[in-house]
């Protein structure tokens, strides 16, 4: 009896086949042939020339992940010991932006960093720049923010930090209260509790936040094009330039994503590894 | 938790939420600005709300955005369900390996699905092309066409593979939750299996149905890389609409139309969440 009601999977477990499993098998299978067809490892050879980019995509999402977990985590701490009313309100506020498509949020940044922009302006109208002028004897007229490593940074953080806030809260959130009772009552103070018990067990929230925004932002091309202009360039830029782009190249552009892929997935069973055996510690 | 919210934490607060909407704030108040300008402000207009309803690429795009999350949301839910019933009664051993395919859409970098997609369908395409070509050849009757494109069938495909999982990761920890004896008790008083699915199992996963539902309308609006990829030429949503825009110069009636979505979407919230607390009131009324 039970294993037919099974078979209602049965469907999506075809369409997993055909839209999961095959796409990341043509994207080896290009990854590891070159244009006129045939094995070749030259795709992987010439990837060398892009360290700078690998390089720099991982620093700047890591900055991003940093930033959002360090905003994150204690936001969602205290929207949790918040009124029910309050919670829901609060979720709803931080999920809200999403439904404005991402790329007209991050273009409105654009309008807010430009060396012309509001920020500047505003800082010119309070008369920061005249201030730094007269006492460094310095010539400035704004702040040069868009199109800086910075800029892409904020971003990054703005965009992806509800995906961080979002699982540490609904981990916090759905924790014991007797837990927490229990250990005050066994005497431990507040900072005590947190670090022993609230900590620990928030860590699979924590991780499961760490990945989906350093996922999107390692991978990001949008941000980059929009906030970091030419010069700061990331492995999604590249990608991208390889199958829309003027640099039409499927192949390397394959094998730069397959790259990609394996070397988040590896980060990311290390640091799941990590987390669990936390986890296992907490319950012994 | 204990409630013991001190004043440093609401200020905090605030100033994250400061961060989250001060560039909406400067979207919606740009959109009423009477200049080409996104920075300077040069008096009071509505001419971009009429402009924006005057633009035929940029409503059309606004149409393909919602018609596919709608319809993607619509299938996805029901598809997601149907799976999530079928992985809880599979055997564990199937169920494990299949959930990690699963999760792949929601974990993999979304360039990294939109790419991988284009490839498929790209060499969907050329198969096709060989297959019908030898297939018109070979008789008369039947003339299939052999040229086929990326366009709004690739981008629906695309968005329900990243909606699909979302809905199903909320199905089923319903399904989990859930007491198994009232099946077993539905189908003793003499329900059918189907009848106490529906109603019996369905109202008691219906919010991991909606929460589901839910999170794939917002990621599916949200979505720009895997559309981008999967879209072709001839079919845009508004996301890539701006997006080729930022080459040249982006328009104020892009603020305007993000003003309406935003406006549209709060007016919606507000409205379902008084309904809910108004419901939640009336049953702690009935409580007491």
């Amino acid at each position: 009896m039970k294993n037919r009601r099974a078979l209602f999977a049965v469907p999506y477990v075809g369409w997993l086949a055909l839209f999961v499993v095959a796409p990341i098998v043509m994207v080896v299978l290009y990854a590891f042939s070159s244009a006129a067809g045939g094995f070749t490892l030259e795709n992987f050879s010439r990837m060398g020339a892009y360290a700078v980019v690998f390089a720099r995509s991982f620093k700047l999402a890591l900055a991003a992940t940093l930033i959002c977990l360090l905003i994150g985590y204690p936001v969602a701490y205290m929207i949790s010991r918040e009124s029910q009313r309050f919670q829901r309100v609060a979720m709803m506020l931080i999920m809200l932006p999403m439904w404005m498509n991402f790329l007209l949020r991050t273009y409105s940044w654009m309008s807010i960093l430009e060396n012309t922009g509001l920020l500047n302006r505003l800082f010119s109208a309070i008369g920061l720049f005249r201030l730094i002028n007269a006492l460094t004897g310095a010539n400035l007229e704004y702040f040069p923010m868009i199109n800086t490593q910075g800029a892409v940074v904020l971003g990054m953080v703005y965009n992806y930090l509800p995906f961080m806030i979002l699982p540490i809260y609904s981990v916090i959130e759905k924790m014991d209260a007797s837990l927490l009772e229990a250990a005050r009552d066994l005497g431990a103070g507040s900072a005590r509790v947190f670090r022993k018990v609230i900590l620990p067990l928030s860590l699979p929230g924590v991780l499961s936040g760490v990945t989906m925004v350093f996922v999107p932002s390692v991978s990001t091309f949008a941000i980059s094009k929009l906030l970091g202009g030419s010069n700061e360039l990331l492995l999604g830029d590249l990608i991208e330039t390889q199958f829309v782009g003027t640099a039409y190249n499927p192949h390397l552009g394959s094998a730069i994503a397959l790259v990609m892929m394996v070397v988040v997935v590896v980060c990311m069973a290390v640091m799941n590894r990590f987390g669990e055996g936390e986890e296992q510690a907490v319950m012994l | 938790m204990s409630a013991k919210p001190s004043r440093l934490n609401r200020v905090l607060m605030a100033l994250v939420f400061l961060f989250l909407y001060a560039p909406i704030f400067v979207l919606i108040v740009f959109s009423f600005n009477d200049s080409q300008s996104r920075t300077v402000w040069q008096g009071f207009t509505l001419r971009w709300y009429v402009e924006l309803l005057q633009d035929r690429a940029i409503m059309s795009a606004l149409w393909t955005t919602l018609l596919v999350s709608l319809l993607a949301t619509a299938i996805a839910t029901v598809a997601g369900t149907m799976a999530a019933v079928g992985f809880f009664n599979m055997k564990k051993r199937w169920r494990g390996p299949i959930l990690t395919v699963n999760n792949i859409p929601m974990t993999n970098a979304d360039i990294v699905t939109g790419v991988s997609l284009c490839l498929l369908f790209v060499a969907f395409f050329a198969g096709w092309g060989d297959f019908t070509r030898w297939f018109n050849s070979l008789q008369g009757l039947v003339h299939l066409p052999t040229r086929l494109h990326m366009g709004f069938g690739t981008l629906l495909i695309a968005h329900l593979t990243f909606d699909i999982p979302y809905v199903i990761l909320n199905v089923m920890p319903k399904l989990r939750q859930m007491d198994k004896n009232l099946i077993d008790a539905a189908q003793d008083l003499g329900c059918t299996w189907m009848q106490a699915f529906w109603k019996v199992v369905l109202p008691e996963i219906k919010p991991g149905i909606v929460s589901g539902a839910l999170i794939a309308f917002t990621m599916s609006v949200d979505d720009f890389v895997i559309s981008y990829f999967t879209a072709g030429s001839a079919t845009s949503t508004l996301a890539m609409v701006v997006y080729g825009m930022t080459k040249r110069r982006i328009s104020p009636k892009i603020n305007a139309i993000s003003s309406l979505l935003f406006v549209t979407v709060l007016t919606l919230l507000i409205v379902v969440n008084v309904r809910e607390a108004r419901q939640e009131k009336a049953l702690e009324e009935r409580k007491l």
